[in-house]
């Protein structure tokens, strides 16, 4: 057992054993572990000025507006259907198109394929620099050079599918057991052959599964990306809520969660179907 | 060839009927979806403003971005966004302890933990921007409406993993200490936080590192952290500042990825 600097301070129990033999217990890590978190919560509490006194006195108003939200106005559906669909070809094509892309991003980022670390390097970097910015914020600059609207939300889904989907697979490729690439070119076939028949049976359902997964939550990231004029439901959402028209955001809400959770099943069915 | 290879090869399932009807659906999707979306190529203005914006990023607001005395710099703006995905993710994860236990049908009858869990999905499918314009008007702006919208939608995700842990108990650790005539205590304290704590703070970890991104989100609804600054200088095309603040932001969101990531190896693994 090798000390650290923690069991210095504080020293391990030692425990004599029937036999004579002297186990060691380390001390344990839960108090230093809340202690820090303590610290942390407080640091936390002065900077962002939480006063829980505002809950119980002004917390009625969220309470308010949930309930103009019922019943939700149903003479609204008819300006939903538009921006809705918008918002699923976005996420779409934005998820078909990322996904499709992240196929050479993931090879080329899998040290067990292309065996050149400077490339690997590079495009492992730029996939997780991709995945730091948050759709809204990718979103927002699309705007700013596609103009406003779906072009713009397509591609901060895009660039968001390409990242996550391509770091989870060359995470999966990396693990792949290479004896059986290995013994397919033993026996003669070519690199590429050796590839199609030992490589993408082993990749492709997790492949499938995380595009679906992405798609999944892309969705959910499309319904947001109108706030910055990015096209969709989003769109709708802002300027209702702006207006205070609470039985319409209702009612927006409420296609929204069945759309989502349509989609959650049937692509949650599909992926139990893959693994 | 070998002979035998061919042969094992050809054993394999046919499934070209599947994969094609997988295929013509994905393309009619897609077609569907092309036809859609608004597509735009660039313009110039489009052109000048993503040069504007590379140029930004390669030479940021140097100024801004180191400054550590003054409330208004890059430093001062991550460590507020850090605060608030912090307090958010802590009381979401509070708040979701007792409705995981709801959740979890081997702790409650299942009628009730059916009816949590519907309640939990509908929360968690408003997207959080809705949420963030909502406690805006309980708080007012700033970063105290980002804490209470991060408590919120944190409480979806994190009861559902917390539900997993709860069901995947080692049962055989109970029964091992009924066995030694324990106490229904000890059999808490011993047989069932130590399997909790670790996995319920791994779980955290995961979320706060999922809450730092969304905080960087509420910021443009006005709910404090970093995104309100890179809303106005964009809105008023400081690239330069822009540049700084995203620089910032990809540096701390890898190094809290990195960082969350060694944290909870170690405490999976003991």
């Amino acid at each position: 057992m090798n000390e650290t600097f923690y069991d210095k301070i504080f020293k391990p129990k030692t425990y004599t054993l029937s036999n004579g033999k002297e186990v060691k217990k380390r001390a344990s890590r839960t108090p230093l572990i809340l202690l820090v978190v303590l610290i942390l919560t407080v640091v936390s509490w002065e900077v962002t000025g939480v006063d829980l006194s505002v809950i119980p006195a002004r917390g009625n108003q969220f309470i308010v507006i949930l309930f103009d939200m019922f019943p939700p106005n149903l003479n609204f559906l008819g300006n939903i259907w538009g921006p809705l669909f918008d918002t699923i070809q976005m996420s779409l094509l934005g998820s078909i198109t990322g996904a499709l892309l992240a196929i050479p991003f993931a090879l080329l980022s899998s040290s067990n394929i292309i065996s050149n670390s400077l490339l690997n390097g590079f495009f492992k970097l730029a996939l997780s620099i991709l995945r730091t910015l948050p759709t809204l914020v990718s979103a927002l600059i699309a705007t700013f050079i596609f103009g406003l609207g779906t072009m713009a939300g397509t591609v901060a889904i895009f660039l968001f599918t390409l990242s996550y989907i391509g770091k989870l697979m060359y995470e999966h490729i990396e693990s792949v057991d290479m004896g059986a690439f290995e013994a397919h070119e033993s026996m003669g076939l070519s690199k590429v052959e050796a590839f199609r028949y030992a490589i993408i049976p082993d990749i492709l359902p997790t492949y499938l599964s995380v595009s679906l997964y992405a798609f999944e939550g892309n969705i959910r990231y499309a319904a947001i990306l109108g706030y910055v004029g990015a096209g969709g439901v989003g769109l709708l959402l802002d300027e209702r809520l702006g207006w205070r028209d609470y039985p319409s955001v209702g009612m927006v809400l409420l296609i929204l969660m069945l759309v989502v959770f349509v989609i959650e099943r049937i692509s949650e069915y599909f992926r139990m179907k893959l693994t | 060839m070998n002979k035998s290879v061919q042969l094992q090869l050809e054993k394999a399932p046919n499934r070209k009927l599947y994969l094609t009807t997988i295929g013509v659906i994905l393309t009619a999707l897609l077609v569907w979806s092309i036809l859609g979306v608004n597509i735009t190529g660039f313009s110039q203005r489009g052109l000048d403003i993503a040069s504007n914006i590379v140029r930004g990023i390669l030479t940021p607001d140097l100024e801004f971005l180191f400054d550590f005395t003054s409330g208004g710099g890059v430093p001062y703006l991550l460590f507020e966004t850090i605060a608030i995905a912090f307090l958010g993710t802590i009381f979401g994860s509070f708040l979701a302890i007792p409705i995981s236990f709801l959740m979890s049908p081997s702790v409650v009858s299942r009628p009730v933990a059916f009816i949590t869990r519907l309640v939990v999905i509908f929360i968690r499918t408003i997207p959080s921007l809705v949420y963030g314009l909502m406690f805006i008007r309980v708080t007012g702006p700033g970063p105290y409406a980002g804490v209470l919208t991060m408590s919120l939608t944190s409480i979806g995700m994190i009861s559902r993993l917390y539900v997993d842990v709860i069901e995947n108990l080692d049962r055989g650790i109970l029964e091992a200490m009924t066995s030694m005539g324990c106490t229904t205590y000890e059999k808490i304290r011993y047989g069932i936080m130590p399997q909790l704590f670790s996995n319920f703070l791994s779980v955290t970890i995961y979320r706060y590192d999922m809450n730092l991104r969304d905080a960087t989100i509420l910021g443009l609804v006005g709910a404090g952290g970093i995104g309100a600054p890179l809303i106005f200088a964009m809105r008023a095309y400081r690239w330069n500042e822009v540049g700084s603040i995203l620089i910032g932001l990809v540096i701390l969101i890898l190094a809290v990825e990195i960082f969350s990531n060694k944290l909870r190896g170690k405490l999976v693994n003991g």
